[in-house]
């Protein structure tokens, strides 16, 4: 009973660490997912008085992921109150063209001012609507979203190490009485050390598996599912493969940093 | 003959105020059995630590086992203190392992294989009247009880050496024969030096020995 309490105090601290550190990888790939459905949203609109070498766009701005041109039909045809063909024509010809450009991802503000400034600085391009308003919005939004997370995650972190540094003690204590035992019969540091790893791996694997089981029902949860969608992205909550590597990584490394921590502070009673 | 002990001017202290061992000089000979007294604080526990190895002479030499325990190597230690057994005046058993795990400990230090270190924890258990125990944690036995564990622990191995501190303390007179017996039979068949710090020297032990009192941080050889 006892042993599985003690197990339990590492297990709920690992636990603890690993479900701070994949809500930080989920919110980095929320983010990540909903500045991708953002630049899908973004584009700039580009007034030119002659037609644009797309492709040298292009390898100037590598931020530029497609440029469209928009046909002057549409607004011709809401000019078109009996026009003659002819003039019609005409008309088309001293329209300048309009451009719509897409962008690979969702820039910050700065590189939106970059873009446009260098787009400007062509002489043919007369105007440009970048919509940065809206644009500055949301974008801080997201960053602001992104703190509120990170800093929740981090303390969530920090508390879990204070927390763990106390039980140190416990468990220094707890293992110091074995190993000086072992040691008075002649076993060498290893072997002394060797339940100590044994115990804080096995701890690490629990815990990775209790955090797999926890993301896995998290992900498959209906409401969490729903307040996706209503932001209109899919994300990846758990990653079975990748992110189980990462938080059984974290888990054993965490765990015998522990573990070295009992042994360098063992030391033997007279 | 050879000795197992040889301590040269050896002076032991726990401070620098204060000396509990004063420059003795003894040796005990290779397959002897020794019985140690004492007043109670007179040194009779740290004069059986330092010969383990767990308090460093403050002056002197200390061989045990051919080894010179005066800055002794980590290394060194652990070998010479695989060849000891000791039994601990507060018995000093893993509470988290089974009695039958406590046993087999210097087994397992010495890599001793499976079957042997079955065998043995099986033999020994027996010779304790502990076989009914054998699963059971050391809070869960009396104090008599855990001394025959730690006992038991401390024959397991063979050892060249068998340090033992007052371990009929806590017996009755029948399990406190019980132990005799294992020690002078440990003494007579594998001609183990024994080493016992008590307090009562039973009048009945059938065994040639040697008696040191520990008196104002002198060790004198009496009779
Ligand atoms: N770990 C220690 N640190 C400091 N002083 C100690 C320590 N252990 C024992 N002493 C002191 O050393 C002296 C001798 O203690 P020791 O335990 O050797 O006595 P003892 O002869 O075994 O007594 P007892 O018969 O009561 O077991 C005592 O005065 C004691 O206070
Ligand atoms: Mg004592």
């Amino acid at each position: 009973m006892k042993s599985i309490k003690n197990h339990l105090s590492l297990v709920i601290a690992l636990v603890s660490i690993l479900f701070s550190i994949q809500i930080l990888v989920i919110a980095e790939r929320s983010i990540d997912t909903y500045k991708e459905k953002l630049a899908n949203d973004y584009s700039i609109i580009v007034v030119s008085q002659k037609n644009l070498d797309a492709s040298n766009l292009m390898q100037e701005n590598a931020i530029i992921g497609k440029i469209t041109s928009l046909s002057p039909d549409d607004v011709i045809k809401r000019l078109n109150t009996g026009m003659s063909k002819k003039n019609i024509e005409l008309l088309k010809l001293t329209l300048p063209k309009f451009y719509n450009i897409k962008l690979k991802y969702y820039p910050s503000s700065s590189e939106i001012k970059m873009l446009t400034r260098k787009l400007l600085r062509k002489s043919s391009i007369s105007k440009i609507e970048n919509f940065s308003h809206s644009h500055d919005s949301t974008y801080k939004l997201l960053l602001l979203f992104k703190k509120v997370i990170t800093i929740f995650s981090v303390s969530m972190l920090v508390v879990t190490m204070l927390l763990i540094f106390k039980e140190l003690k416990i468990w220094q204590f707890k293992h110091n009485e074995r190993m000086n035992i072992m040691g008075l019969f002649g076993a060498p540091l290893w072997m002394r050390s060797a339940i100590l790893f044994r115990l804080s791996i096995v701890d690490a694997i629990i815990a990775s598996f209790v955090s797999f089981i926890l993301f896995t029902y998290i992900a498959s949860d209906s409401w969490v599912n729903e307040q996706f969608e209503y932001i209109g992205i899919q994300v990846k909550i758990f990653d079975p493969l990748s992110d189980l590597l990462l938080l059984t990584t974290v888990s054993i490394i965490v765990s015998i940093v522990l573990a070295l921590f009992i042994i360098l502070g063992h030391k033997e009673e007279v | 003959m050879d000795k197992v002990i040889i301590a040269d001017n050896l002076s032991l202290a726990y401070s620098d105020d204060e000396t509990i061992i004063n420059k003795v000089k003894f040796s005990i000979d290779s397959g002897s059995f020794v019985f140690i007294t004492g007043a109670s604080g007179s040194g009779k526990s740290t004069l059986l630590k330092s010969l383990y190895g767990a308090l460093n002479p403050q002056e002197g030499s200390l061989v045990v086992g051919g080894v010179e325990l005066r800055g002794v190597s980590n290394s060194k230690l652990n070998f010479l203190r695989k060849h000891i057994g000791i039994v601990f005046q507060d018995y000093k058993l893993v509470k988290e392992w089974t009695i039958e795990k406590n046993i087999m400990l210097p087994l397992l230090i010495n890599g001793y294989e499976k079957g042997v270190t079955n065998n043995q924890v099986d033999s020994l258990l027996k010779h304790v009247r502990l076989k009914h125990q054998a699963g059971k944690y050391p809070q869960e036995l009396s104090g008599g009880e855990q001394q025959r564990v730690a006992m038991a622990r401390a024959l397991s191995h063979n050892p060249i050496l068998i340090l033992a501190d007052e371990p009929t303390g806590n017996l009755d007179d029948y399990s406190a024969e019980l132990i005799w017996n294992l020690l002078v039979g440990a003494n007579e068949q594998l001609k183990t030096t024994v080493m016992v710090v008590t307090h009562h020297i039973p009048e009945n032990i059938k065994v040639d020995y040697k008696h040191y009192h520990i008196e104002f941080g002198r060790i004198n050889e009496v009779n």
